[in-house]
């Protein structure tokens, strides 16, 4: 068998062994059997059972009887949710509440790219992106030339109707002397300009609540044994710019019309996103996992059909850079979790190509006996108890379901048990009986 | 000539489209005979997405190459073409769900092989899809959605068809990558779709019986 990475190994064991000063030996072992678990189940071992580290989001205000807009914008219910969910469910890993805390932030912004509680959706709906080409078919190369220029001057005009005024500066790099850049702040020295200097006032205190927010209540999990399970995230390079960027129709006109311009702007993106997904990741202890959520490489169906690309557009733009981008991750120690939406049984093939112990995919539909197959002896797989039975059934409906994933994907070892998505309509006792029933059956005798 | 024009537009030669239209026209040909080059050129494309040698990029290519010859074409034509619609279909995303990729496609599709399309768009309302029922009398009901809460908003568009007595009158699919036989059982809708083809084979199914029985 082809070899392991050290790195991911080293990194694996150093977050099992972290110089944490936990209150109590008892909450030091707790916390170092939950890493472990999880851990050996990424390295392809049998750990003493099979670790759960549920996809939770907005189902901690769900669990805890608030509503999301509760959860984005009150700081005490956001962590009591997340804490009171945790501490009675007791999972292996916590997901990081990073939605919450952000109404604030999302409205310093005056987003237009997203729909949230208040603010074109109700109280109890989880927030909603809306796609856009915040970038136009003829802006590649100023997206080349300068990606933070571009971000700055133009993008963020368009996504933030606070932040219009920014697109009125001269780019950052017209500082080349002392002489040069005497008047290039002229745009926000107008009205409009200061009402947006005024939001970015805002903004950067909506966002220094936020990462309050998050390192307060990750630390007190941490303090009672509880890891979060993952440091940092990323996207594949192809859906930065299909989903941020162009959006759909755009990106899938320019496969055609405009192909190299395409992939040059993805290479340009690898290098972003490693460098964000790794410092990040640094900020956060050195977590070895990389939650990496994906979008528009998908298929439609279990046989390949009707997809969002072709098997050969997707080994010609998605795949080789967001593989780049894994191995940059892999390289320095992480572990990609792609969270593969949509139906990826007829990409199983090409996403096999990582080295063994390196990775977690996560799937959403799939047909699990061939995806154990294909992947069992080198990706450690996350999934599949299917989210309608979680929203819409009963517990036994869900340890049924969870049996069934269990004891296929279970076989062995390299698995961590999960629903194929999020959402904020699973109902607390079917999670309770998922967690319960994993507990019980999915211990390795 | 004309059997070029449909070749290089089913293989989405762009550039060989326009430049062909363009002679053709300057050539003073009749646009009615271009746009039913074109329609024939997109029977071939809606085929190959069926059988799974197109895929979504390819449908969205291909409609906007239609878009450039249907502008090239339409300012030199004297007479209307003459369009035989199958039926209706009522199609839009349920309330609570702006997801409009899977909708659009499904749409475009239907389209493609002759139904009256009423794309009603994005979190849809139920009342909207029942006041469109009655006003178009539309047989077929496509209701879209992504997230888990479309599957309460379509049970309740359809108790809403149901209570207003429409519900015999229609026959109603469901559709999204999620949609499986329980989500369909949960609904009570008459079928449900993870890609477009399912939508347009089941609104073919429902016509031909509605012609039988009419």
């Amino acid at each position: 068998m082809e070899k392991t990475s050290d790195k991911v190994q080293k990194n694996l064991e150093a977050w099992c062994n972290p110089p944490i000063p936990f209150p109590s030996k008892e909450v030091e072992k707790a916390y170092k059997e939950r890493t472990r678990r999880i851990a050996d189940a990424i390295l392809l071992k049998k750990p003493d059972r099979i670790p759960l580290m549920p996809m939770w989001e907005f189902f901690y205000a769900k669990y805890a009887g608030y509503t999301c807009e509760e959860v984005m914008y009150d700081p005490q219910k956001a962590e009591d949710s997340v804490v009171r969910t945790v501490t009675d469910l007791q999972p292996d890993g916590f997901q990081g509440p990073i939605f919450f805390m952000t109404g604030p932030v999302l409205e310093a912004y005056d987003s237009k790219d997203v729909l949230w509680p208040g603010h074109g959706l109700p109280a109890n709906q989880a927030h909603q992106f809306v796609e856009g080409e915040y970038m136009k078919a003829n802006e590649y190369e100023a997206f080349l030339n300068d990606p933070s220029d571009f971000m700055l001057r133009y993008y963020l005009p368009r996504v933030s109707g606070s932040l219009k005024a920014l697109a009125t500066i001269t780019p950052l790099r017209n500082n080349f002397a002392y002489f040069t850049n005497f008047g290039g702040w002229v745009g926000l020295g107008t009205p409009d300009g200061l009402k947006a200097l005024e939001a970015l006032r805002n903004l950067s205190q909506a966002s220094f609540q936020y990462v309050n927010f998050l390192v307060s209540v990750i630390g007190k999990l941490v303090m009672m044994g509880f890891p979060p399970w993952s440091g940092s995230l990323t996207e594949a390079p192809f859906d930065v710019l299909g989903d941020t960027l162009r959006g759909t129709k755009g990106i899938m006109l320019d496969m055609y019309r405009q192909p190299d311009l395409l992939k040059q702007a993805c290479e340009k993106i690898v290098g972003i996103m490693a460098e964000f997904t790794i410092s990040t990741a640094r900020a956060n202890g050195n977590h070895p996992i990389v939650f990496v959520p994906l979008h528009k490489g998908t298929a439609a169906t279990r046989d390949g059909k009707g997809g969002f690309m072709s098997p050969k557009q997707f080994e010609e733009f998605y795949w080789p850079t967001l593989r780049k981008l894994m191995g940059i991750l892999i390289d320095n120690g992480f572990v990609p979790n792609l969270l593969c939406e949509g139906d990826f049984t007829s990409r199983l093939d090409i996403i096999k190509d990582v080295p063994p112990g390196t990775c977690i995919y996560h799937f959403e539909h799939i047909d699990i006996h061939k995806a154990k197959k294909v992947l069992g002896d080198r990706v450690c797989i996350r999934g599949c108890v299917p989210i309608h039975i979680m929203t819409l059934g009963t517990p036994y409906d869900v340890r049924a379901a969870a049996k069934e994933q269990i004891d296929v994907l279970g076989e062995g070892g390299g698995y961590i048990i999960d629903t194929t998505m999020a959402s904020e309509q699973i109902k607390p006792e079917n999670m309770k009986a998922l967690i319960d029933f994993t507990k019980e059956y999915g211990v390795y005798r | 000539m004309q059997k070029n024009l449909v070749y290089v537009l089913s293989e989405l030669k762009e550039k060989e489209v326009l430049e062909m239209v363009k002679s053709r026209l300057e050539a003073g040909e009749d646009p009615l005979r271009i746009l039913d080059d074109a329609k024939q050129a997109m029977k071939i494309v809606g085929k190959r997405f069926e059988e799974g040698t197109y895929f979504i990029p390819d449908l969205i290519y291909s409609g906007e190459i239609l878009r450039a010859v249907s502008e090239m074409v339409r300012p030199k034509m004297t007479k209307q073409a003459a369009s035989k619609r199958l039926g209706g279909v009522i199609i839009g995303t349920v309330k609570g769900d702006i997801h409009d990729i899977g909708k659009n496609i499904v749409t475009f599709m239907l389209d493609l092989n002759g139904f009256e399309v009423y794309d009603l768009g994005i979190d849809v309302p139920v009342e909207t899809f029942v006041e469109k029922i009655r006003e178009t009398k539309a047989p077929v009901v496509g209701l879209s959605g992504f997230l888990t809460i479309a599957f309460d908003s379509m049970k309740e568009t359809i108790d809403a068809i149901e209570k207003a007595g429409l519900r015999d009158k229609v026959k109603i699919i469901i559709g999204g990558g999620n949609m499986n036989e329980d989500i369909k059982k949960y609904t009570r809708a008459d079928a449900y779709g993870v890609d477009a083809m399912a939508a347009v084979s089941f609104a073919n199914k429902v016509m031909a019986s509605t012609t039988k029985s009419a």
